[in-house]
């Protein structure tokens, strides 16, 4: 909300725009509460330029466009100023700049030669000060602005003075619960209350017309949806002369940002910028039936907008609307239809002031997309009582511009009338919820300052809130009252007096902290994606038509496509950071990510959020570097019972490079759970990212994990024994996997076995076609003695029947 | 020649021989002192000798053995010692080369910030309360005093999945599920991701982090909120940050107030970061608004309560100095690196 501090002057005795310590007036109105975003000087930017007239038109020697002008600046003698504007005349009162002069962009005038003529100073558009043609009727940016014979005396002095260009605006911060912010009057309280100064708004003043007319003759209002509508009140204007406003209104109204239209337009943008009330102006001679119902719309009638690039809209019956008796003229409290709009030939005029309520004109406003200065009032709710005393001041207007005739008599339908809130003052409570020591005198006199009527002779003393602030409510927002007039940091610092509870991070909170530490010491690093993703990347990443992982949360009013439902996988989102780095040519990555993935339940069912652990690189290792720390993981979490098993079926990973970590049981049957997928990336979903390299990429269910996780410690003594070790060399065929070797070691080794693993794989010469060598090393140990010879070589060749039995795998030699 | 002299002229002998610079030390052992040696063969000899010279001589040819075995042991010692010498001065390598980094990454910017936050509020007793992203209207709004239709939901633009269900656009959501299941005395935190429908750009991201703050109990003051913040700006921001209040308005709390921290770059003069303010915006908070208490079953007669939310964004952007929020979703390694 702008605020002309020239305007605000109405009301206040603040200091005026030339005098006031701007600076220290926004400080000090945004700590108490009325929060300043900027201000910006108005005039500061044309230096010297006056009001001067033509005296004397001579052609130009060496030109056929320039024109030689004497000009009378108040001064005197004359001033020569050579022009190119061809709509001057010798008499004509015109702006001119004399040099040293600063025209807005910092445009600098001096004194000059034109075509060998000397020129001391420019003649001024309204372009050059900063105007518009609505700011300055008749002129446009053709020619020199003509000011009028109105200036006759004004000649010589000071254009910014004269045009009234001069004046401060002040940009607040609004926030919703001050509605009655939105208006002149509104901070000029605020202003008062901050300066300690009165406030003076004074009765708008109608004079009787007192010729036997009343509005009574011309319109009648029915409310008939009092619902939505608790006041509508309304006065005709007759004779209505559509003119420009005068400057001053005009000046006003530009200063706050809004364009000057004509006297009547001007009157209601002028009144709600003043009251804040929303005010309309209908041509009366379009309301059929001289009658104005406040009613719901019929669905799918038709409104036709005073915005004219818009395209007739059906409405619905949760709209209101003002309607004659055929058809909508508005759509109430958001804007006026193009069937009522006043034009140059209005002359009977019908003022509403009335109050909509604002959940319904927001979503008016919403669902047709139209957001006005209006709409955006009412949807914070607008004090009813202000409909009157706005009324009548636009009626007042319209007496001191001359522009029409005050019908006498008001309409003022008035269904919605509330009971003003009455609070006790408690200061004992409102200390100790401040944890102040504001003496009850101080809370009365801020309270009244704020306009709240005190009453101090009941005891507890009674506060009558004013109509306008239906933002007080209890004895927490007078506390807010008391205290933003006390000073916010005025109260003291205290720490509180709490009972003590259990505090700290809970076992889940510490196991991913700790896991991120892990992740983070393996030299991978925590990336942080946004949680949605497009539709779009489930085929990117070649996920099987038929995955559950392809249902998402969808978002109903996304930004975009590709952002439009949350992630069920990692994946995407993590290769998209792998594709960063590498477009950005950084050599190698390894990333991780606790990715938060949000599975679907039923349609009104909140979806399941868990975490996913989403590890990718490219450049730094292979499949068994991402197997490994995909194994750090799992020991971290104590979980040992769980194998790699191969999947073959492709999609978002290379089919001969991903493994599945599932659980195992004690015998090493797979128990069902599934701890996450590992694997080259397919190069075809590469690809399709713009990926090139082997990448890699793991996506652990870390709630499987953390379910699972065994991390109580107990001591074992250390062994006293030495291990004794056997390695095998097996000739196997090339397809058989060598983790099916160790496990058949693992099961049969029984309890001496303390360790298996494949320590070797041989191809080549002397073992044929299509058969590898897998070298194993078993370490074998007894916790109460030293193995024998004789012991260790028995579960040797225990090892060595399985082996030949269930995989048909022969020995190529034995190493002791 | 006596066999005295004999003996003397060996020792000087061997000795000097000892000392030439290739002297083969173990050739030189067999030679004086070996079976076959010159010594030996001296002291075959003493048979010849009358009783009387036998002790002295043979004293004497004991001193001379002692004498050359001590210089062979010297003389190895040292050979040694040099070719240890040779040994090290061979091994020698350039430290200046460069090394061989363990492979090693970092938290997340944001991580870090957040880790931070907790860090200061878990040292006063707070515990850490996740809610859902996912949210319901109730918990997101009506329940914090915003209800269908309340202006204050359009500072808030929303993404919602149905009428009744929507990413939440802020972390004081977990306040009201809190509440509902816990009584007071209630200290958490509750740090996560919220949503705007805001474009990316420099200063806004449609994804960001909150940390929210409550503390609900009997005669909770807005002095204890003042004087909690004023830790956390000292926390974060060093033990000279001063604090400043500025009123404000958030449905949920009453009274509300954004809290400025002075420059923590120029100390409150003015400067680029503060835009010449001398002071920065960091979060909002106020007391506990009595409708939000109720709604949770939390007699505000009996308890009161304050709340804030700090934008984890924000904080680190301050901090670090970083200007343009995108980059933190980027995940450059080369931008992670610095922090």
């Amino acid at each position: 909300m702008k605020l002309s501090i020239n305007w605000c002057r109405d009301f206040v005795g603040i200091d005026g725009a030339e005098d006031i310590d701007i600076k220290k007036f926004c400080d000090m109105m945004t700590d108490s509460g009325s929060k300043v975003e900027t201000y910006d000087v108005l005039g500061e930017d044309i230096k010297n330029v006056k009001v001067a007239r033509i005296v004397k038109i001579t052609p130009h020697p060496d030109s056929d466009h320039l024109l030689i002008c004497q000009m009378d600046c108040g001064e005197g003698e004359l001033h020569q100023i050579v022009t190119g504007a061809q709509n001057v005349f010798e008499g004509a009162i015109v702006p001119a700049a004399i040099p040293p002069a600063t025209l807005p962009g910092g445009v600098k005038i001096k004194p000059g030669k034109l075509r060998g003529v000397q020129s001391d100073g420019m003649l001024c558009s309204i372009g050059e000060l900063n105007l518009t043609s609505h700011d300055m009727p008749g002129n446009d940016n053709s020619g020199i602005c003509i000011l009028g014979e109105e200036f006759a005396d004004k000649i010589g002095e000071d254009i910014c003075r004269v045009l009234m260009l001069s004046d401060i605006v002040v940009d607040y911060e609004i926030t919703p619960n001050r509605p009655d912010c939105l208006s002149v009057i509104g901070l000029a309280r605020e202003a008062a209350a901050t300066f300690d100064l009165p406030c003076h708004v004074p009765a708008p003043a109608v004079k009787p017309l007192g010729d036997g007319d009343d509005v009574s003759n011309y319109v009648k209002v029915d409310i008939e949806a009092p619902d939505l509508c608790s006041r509508y009140a309304a006065k005709v204007v007759k004779n209505v002369k559509i003119a420009p406003s005068p400057l001053w209104l005009r000046m006003r109204l530009r200063a706050m940002g809004v364009r000057p239209i004509n006297n009547i337009v001007d009157i209601t943008n002028y009144v709600m910028l003043e009251y804040g009330q929303p005010m309309h102006a209908f041509d009366y001679k379009c309301l059929d039936g001289a009658h104005i119902h406040v009613r719901r719309a019929g669905d799918g009638e038709i409104y036709k907008s005073l915005d004219i690039n818009a395209e007739d809209t059906p409405l619905t019956s949760s709209m209101l609307v003002i309607a004659d008796d055929n058809k909508p003229v508005a759509l109430a409290g958001v804007m006026g239809g193009a069937n009522s709009e006043i034009t140059d030939e209005t002359s009977l005029v019908v003022f509403e002031s009335a109050n909509f309520e604002g959940v319904s004109v927001r979503r008016t406003a919403k669902a047709m997309g139209i957001r006005t200065e209006s709409s955006a009032r009412f949807e914070k709710g607008m004090d009813p009582e202000t409909c009157m005393p706005a009324l009548l001041r636009a009626c007042e207007l319209v007496q001191m511009l001359g522009a029409g005739e005050v019908v006498d008599g008001v309409v003022d339908i008035y269904p919605g009338r509330a009971e003003p809130t009455v609070l006790p003052l408690q200061p004992d409570k409102i200390n100790a919820f401040l944890g102040t020591d504001i003496s009850e005198e101080y809370m009365v006199s801020a309270l009244r300052k704020l306009s709240f009527e005190v009453d101090t002779d009941k005891s507890p003393a009674m506060v009558h809130v004013p109509t306008w602030r239906a933002d007080v409510k209890c004895m927490s927002d007078l506390s807010e009252e008391v205290i933003r007039m006390y000073g916010y940091n005025e109260i003291e610092t205290t720490l509180p007096f709490i009972r003590m509870s259990e505090g700290g991070r809970t076992e889940r909170q510490m196991f991913e902290e700790d896991l991120k530490s892990l992740l983070c010491g393996m030299g991978l690093w925590e990336s942080v994606t946004f949680s949605f993703i497009g539709p779009r990347s489930y085929d990117m990443i070649k996920l099987p038509a038929d995955s559950p992982l392809r249902k998402s949360v969808v978002i109903s009013n996304p930004l975009g496509e590709d952002t439009s439902v949350m992630r069920t996988t990692g994946i995407p989102t993590m290769l998209e950071v792998l594709l960063h780095n590498q477009n950005h040519k950084n050599p190698s990555a390894m990333m991780y990510e606790a990715a938060t993935v949000y599975i679907p339940n039923g349609e009104d069912e909140l979806p399941t959020e868990k975490k996913s652990l989403c590890i990718g690189m490219y450049g730094a290792g292979d499949f068994y570097s991402l197997k490994g720390i995909c194994e750090r993981v799992l020991g971290f979490a104590g979980i040992r019972s769980y194998t790699t098993v191969s999947n073959r079926k492709g999609g978002t990973y290379h089919p001969g490079r991903c493994g599945e970590l599932v659980g195992v049981n004690a015998i090493g049957d797979e128990n069902g759970i599934h701890y996450g997928t590992l694997g080259q990336i397919h190069p075809d979903v590469a690809k399709a990212y713009g990926l090139s390299g082997e990448i890699y990429a793991a996506e652990l269910d870390l709630e499987a994990i953390y379910e699972n996780r065994s991390m109580k410690h107990e001591f074992v003594h250390l062994p006293k024994y030495p291990s004794t070790s056997r390695d095998f060399s097996f000739v196997c065929d090339e397809e058989l996997e060598a983790g099916r070797i160790e496990s058949v070691c693992v099961r049969v080794g029984g309890k001496l076995l303390v360790d298996a693993y494949v320590f070797d794989v041989y191809r080549g010469e002397g073992l044929g076609e299509g058969k590898k060598s897998v070298s194993v090393r078993i370490v074998l140990r007894a916790p109460d003695r030293t193995l024998t010879d004789e012991e260790a070589d028995k579960t040797a060749a225990k090892i060595l029947s399985a082996m030949e039995k269930e995989l048909g795998v022969t020995l190529r030699g034995v190493q002791k | 020649m006596g066999l005295r002299e004999t003996l003397l002229d060996i020792k000087s002998e061997a000795e000097s021989r000892l000392h030439e610079a290739n002297a083969d030390i173990e050739a030189l052992r067999i030679q004086y002192l070996g079976k076959k040696g010159e010594l030996t063969a001296v002291l075959r000899g003493m048979g010849q000798l009358s009783p009387e010279e036998r002790p002295a001589v043979g004293a004497l040819a004991n001193e001379v053995r002692a004498s050359i075995e001590g210089e062979i042991a010297k003389m190895k010692a040292e050979r040694e010692e040099k070719l240890r010498e040779l040994k090290l001065s061979a091994e020698k390598i350039d430290v200046t080369m460069p090394s061989v980094l363990p492979p090693v990454g970092k938290r997340h910017p944001l991580a870090q910030v957040q880790r931070d936050l907790e860090n200061i509020f878990l040292g006063m007793g707070f515990s850490i309360v996740e809610g859902p992203e996912v949210e319901l209207d109730f918990y997101n709004f009506q329940a914090l005093n915003m209800p269908e239709g309340h202006p204050a939901r359009d500072t808030q633009d929303t993404f919602y999945i149905t009428d009744n269900i929507l990413l939440r656009s802020q972390t004081s959501s977990v306040q009201i599920r809190t509440m509902e299941k816990k009584k007071p005395p209630i200290r958490i935190i509750s740090p996560g991701r919220v949503y705007r429908s805001d474009n990316e750009d420099a200063t806004h991201s449609p994804v960001f982090h909150q940390c929210e703050g409550l503390v609900v109990d009997r005669g909770i003051t807005m002095g204890d909120l003042r004087g909690t913040l004023l830790i956390l700006a000292r926390e974060l921001f060093g033990p000279e940050t001063k604090i400043r209040f500025r009123p404000h308005h958030f449905p949920y709390t009453e009274p509300s107030a954004e809290l400025d921290v002075s420059c923590f770059e120029c100390g409150g003069k003015g400067c680029r970061l503060c835009k010449g303010e001398g002071w920065i915006e960091i979060l909002g908070c106020g007391m506990v608004h009595p409708n939000v208490l109720l709604g949770c079953g939390v007699d505000p007669e009996e308890f009161s309560g304050f709340a804030f939310g700090v934008g984890i964004e924000r904080i680190a952007m301050l901090k670090y100095h970083i200007d343009d929020m995108r980059l933190l979703y980027e995940n450059d390694m080369r931008f992670l690196a610095q922090f």
